[in-house]
């Protein structure tokens, strides 16, 4: 199974993506984001970062990228797509998820480990979890508060949709402490934490986030 | 030559982290008339000669599609004389 991870000017973390993608069992593509082609893979991850320095808003010129064209085409027809912080805010950006990402609360960029709940485990991206199981992944940004309109949180509430949560204290004034969502199909996932930071004790405070890559598996051999 | 400004603000309900530290920084330099503040982004563009309606329509779909986020913000099309 392959899984394509974008690249855009300005993103970080495409590399420890792609080990994630690998520790999980799949092949790693990369992708760039000049390039329409998406190289026959299988699902997509778009990692984290400051792609186009946030210029404008964050995700708002990588929407407009020729890779990304391709992405909502396939992503609209039901191919797992996985955004992770500045991917999450580009999946937003694109439509492809509801919402937006605005400035933390406090106005700090926080870097920590943070526990999470995993509230919806039906999606292609969170199956290898157990429904309310809580584990403890990296939070970086400094734009990451989940703000929709009240109409958009009912519905998102209502469906299901929220498909993690923050535990313990709001720490960038999410609505909901929302951390992450899906859309209706349950295919695409925006994630503010990085799961991809978090696949082995050696480098990250647990190896919990490698369940969101192992899930991409499961999903391709239902 | 005209110039056509497109003013960004965030909606109303969406909190303004941004706006609010400036709101607290302001009394803290003695100006004291701030009940709030909110701040926003402001595009100018240039174009030749005087905008046709047409023109400013374009302008008007480009702020909704790339300038702004309508999830989270409005926007203004004025020309500016």
């Amino acid at each position: 199974m392959r899984v394509g991870v974008i690249t855009f000017p300005g993103t970080l973390d495409d590399r420890d993506a792609a080990r994630a993608v690998v520790a999980g069992g799949a092949e790693a593509v990369s992708l760039w984001h000049g390039d329409a082609d998406l190289k026959s893979v299988d699902a997509v991850v778009l990692p984290g970062g400051f792609s186009y320095g946030d210029y404008l808003r964050c995700g708002a010129i990588s929407r407009f990228a020729p890779v990304m064209q391709s992405v909502i085409e396939v992503a609209n027809k039901g191919m797992p797509v996985l955004g992770i912080c500045n991917g999450f805010q580009v999946l937003c950006e694109s439509h492809l998820l509801p919402g937006a990402l605005t400035r933390n609360s406090d106005l700090h960029f926080l870097c920590r480990d943070q526990e999470i709940e995993v509230i919806n485990n039906q999606t292609a991206w969170t199956n290898s979890f157990k429904q309310g199981e809580k584990i403890v992944i990296p939070l970086k940004n400094g734009e990451g508060s989940f703000q929709c309109d009240d109409q958009t949180l009912l519905m998102l509430e209502g469906e299901g949709r929220v498909v993690a949560r923050y535990v313990g204290e709001n720490p960038n004034g999410s609505r909901n402490l929302i951390a992450g969502i899906t859309n209706a199909k349950g295919n695409v996932v925006g994630l503010m934490p990085h799961p991809e930071h978090a696949i082995n004790e050696l480098t990250g405070p647990s190896a919990q986030g490698l369940g969101f890559f192992t899930s991409i598996l499961n999903a391709m051999v239902k | 030559m005209a110039k056509i400004v497109v003013d960004v603000m965030l909606k109303p309900e969406i909190l303004d982290p941004q706006g609010n530290a400036v709101a607290s920084a302001l009394p803290r330099l003695g100006f004291t008339f701030a009940k709030s503040v909110r701040q926003g982004k402001r595009f100018e563009i240039e174009i030749d000669g005087e905008p046709t309606a047409a023109q400013l329509a374009e302008v008007e779909k480009a702020a909704e599609i790339l300038l702004s986020n309508p999830v989270i913000e409005n926007f203004v099309v004025r020309v500016e004389k």
